[in-house]
């Protein structure tokens, strides 16, 4: 039982660190807390039903079709809504995301209604396999650590040795010295939030095949993958995945022995967490300088 | 950046010479009459507009009062808050809970319900002494939703199913005097006096001391530090004044809607909260007051039945027919809210408020 708690627990946080890692990539290169984040996987994933069910077409086909589309949007919201703000406030670009999100989910309830439906996902929960004795993991889990691991080195080696992750760096530590370094900055945001949407989008999809597709399936997996995000400490990438990881386990185990009180108990340690420790538990805390 | 736009956007119209030109009420006497007016037109609207308008009116002034007190923190403190739905709902089940339970008088549970919000507002200043940004976002948020959610699963409140409040009676039932409000334009005479009182209360607490800490927070924390300004406590007590204001609101609410449940105070509320601040106008008392009534009346009416509109109604629901779906139709008002809220950021970060602010000067200086 235990074990089996645990396991879940990672999974699910897992999942949950790689929702956030697509939120600390747009947060760690353009300062945007992006509250879209959530819908922009909804809508995608919406996106990847359509063409499963209306045109028939195999899974992995609309798979890079849905990644296609997530990249388009990414870069198009960008474009459309963060790019025109001069000298946005924090809160005004909360409002600017706030509102993409109200957009999208106001969007996708239109087209495809509110009522539930089922994603077919080639990785199912109920399979389970038994690789060592005793220790039961179902394909949905082993989906979630192959992707995240691998998409964990991919970031990893893309931000340390592309051109265009050592541009982001720059981007993201000094804007104004980026573009006198001949960086296109604006193409780098946009590149952010493409990366990002197509990160977001994956998780999204793991999250649909775990419970069901309507537009409001992924306010609580945002909303936990955020607080995730914030636990790690938002400008470090492993440190998101960790505190993911955590979440995912407190939340497990808190769900076993008291689970009326599940959904809140991630908030509650955030904000305790928050108090100590201002900027998460993994980041840099920096003094303002005067 | 934000207080540069809001003093660029003063400093034309508003030249102060001398303090008492700043600490007055009515700039002017010409602001003084036209005031006067409008509040002599609101007390006599039962009069000239037909009785089933009051409901929304109403929700309108309750929104008004919430409104105003938010831009006290976000517009004038510049911290944010995702959580003020929590705060709205500590009103209403606190007046509702202790006129049912404690058998308190309408005026004493209203104003206990406001404490009790306002000392969480101070427990949630506390943390957001040293958070920032996203993190007080979050912080504010987890708040909210827990509130939520203990509400939610709490005999005590109801539970899910929500709570019935009785009849608003703001007499001393218990000594015999009962004064019973059973109408919509009865409740307006009961919200109406309250809603000007704490507007006008905000627009005077901006210019006392307390008012110009907030300000000093909002332009610069560690400069304010540096001119005295203790933080813990002014953070602190513009988290529990704005608590307070929607404390009191939520109280009004809950009389309002007569029947409510947890899930009229989620997360999308609080958002609405802030779009009604933002697209009012930041730190400005008349912007909340305008911005709430904007979005509220979009949001109860016009937008409430988009198919039964006239001329576009039919026009949408074809067009949903043929793309999208006519049961989602409903949606077009969040998706009408959203961009409005974007368009505002990114066209006119002050709102309606700079708006107005750039009528004003167009007039004055004409025809230059």
């Amino acid at each position: 039982m235990l074990e089996q708690l645990i396991i879940e627990g990672i999974a699910i946080g897992a999942c949950y660190g790689l929702f956030g890692v697509a939120v600390a990539i747009i947060y760690k290169t353009s300062e945007v807390v992006n509250f879209a984040q959530g819908e922009m996987g909804m809508i995608a994933t919406f996106v990847a039903y359509h063409i499963l069910v209306q045109y028939q077409l195999p899974f992995w086909l609309a798979f890079i079709l849905t990644m296609a589309f997530a990249a388009l949007l990414g870069c198009l919201i960008e474009f459309l809504f963060l790019r025109p703000a001069k000298d946005p406030t924090v809160l005004g670009l909360i409002i600017i995301t706030l509102g993409a999100e109200m957009l999208l989910m106001g969007l996708a309830s239109w087209k495809w209604g509110a009522e539930q439906k089922a994603f077919a996902f080639p990785l199912s929960v109920q399979r389970t396999m038994e690789p060592l004795p005793g220790f039961i993991i179902n394909e949905w889990s082993l989906g979630v650590f192959t992707l995240t691991t691998l998409i964990m080195i991919l970031l990893f080696l893309f931000f340390r040795y592309s051109r265009l992750g050592i541009a982001m760096r720059a981007t993201q530590q000094n804007r104004n010295a980026a573009r006198i370094m001949g960086i296109k900055v604006e193409r780098v945001f946009s590149f952010t939030w493409a990366l990002s949407s197509l990160i977001g989008t994956v998780a999204a999809m793991f999250f649909a095949a775990r419970s069901v597709l309507d537009p409001n399936f992924m306010m609580e997996p945002f909303l936990r993958a955020f607080a995730a995000a914030v636990l790690g400490g938002l400008t470090s990438i492993p440190g998101v995945v960790l505190g993911g990881l955590m979440l995912g386990l407190i939340e497990n185990f808190f769900g076993y022995a008291w689970p009326q009180w599940k959904p809140i108990v991630a908030f509650v340690i955030i904000i305790g967490i928050l108090t100590i420790r201002p900027s998460g538990l993994f980041a840099k805390h920096y003094i303002k300088k005067v | 950046m934000l207080c540069n736009a809001i003093t660029s956007g003063y400093s034309f119209m508003d030249m102060k010479r001398d303090y008492y030109e700043d600490i007055e009420l009515f700039s002017g006497l010409t602001v003084l009459f036209w005031s006067m007016t409008f509040l002599v037109l609101l007390f006599t609207l039962p009069l000239l507009v037909p009785d089933y308008y009051f409901y929304l009116f109403n929700i309108i002034l309750v929104h008004v009062i919430l409104a105003v007190g938010l831009n006290i923190l976000v517009g004038y403190t510049g911290q944010i808050s995702l959580g003020h739905a929590g705060f709205f709902a500590i009103g209403a089940y606190g007046t509702a809970l202790l006129i049912m339970h404690a058998n308190f008088p309408f005026f004493l549970a209203l104003t206990a319900a406001g404490l009790i919000a306002a000392f969480f507002g101070l427990i949630i200043g506390l943390p957001a002494l040293r958070l920032k940004g996203p993190y007080l976002a979050i912080a504010t948020l987890g708040f909210g939703l827990a509130i939520m959610h203990v509400i939610g699963h709490w005999e005590v409140f109801g539970g899910r199913m929500g709570i019935q409040v009785p009849p608003l009676d703001i007499g001393l039932p218990r000594a015999g005097l009962s004064l019973v409000l059973d109408t919509d334009v009865k409740i307006y005479y009961l919200i109406l006096p309250i809603a000007v009182i704490l507007v006008i209360g905000a627009r005077n607490l901006m210019k006392t001391k307390l008012g110009r800490a907030f300000i000093a927070i909002r332009d610069d924390d560690v400069a304010a530090e540096v001119m005295g300004v203790n933080l813990t406590v002014y953070k602190g007590l513009s988290f529990a004044v704005s608590a307070f204001y929607a404390g009191i609101a939520g109280g009004l609410f809950g009389c309002v809607l007569g029947f409510f449940d947890p899930f009229t105070f989620n997360f999308l509320l609080s958002i609405s909260f802030l779009v009604m601040v933002v697209v009012g106008g930041l730190g400005s008392v008349l912007g909340a007051v305008l911005g709430a009534t904007l979005i509220t009346y979009l949001q109860y009416e016009l937008l409430k039945n988009v198919a039964e509109m006239p001329f576009l109604g039919g026009l949408l629901v074809a067009f949903s027919r043929k793309f999208f779906t006519v049961a989602g139709l409903e949606n077009l008002s969040s998706i009408a809210l959203s961009l409005i809220m974007i368009t505002i950021v990114i066209f006119e970060p002050l709102g309606m408020f700079g708006i107005w602010i750039r009528m004003k000067k167009y007039w004055k200086t004409w025809p230059f």
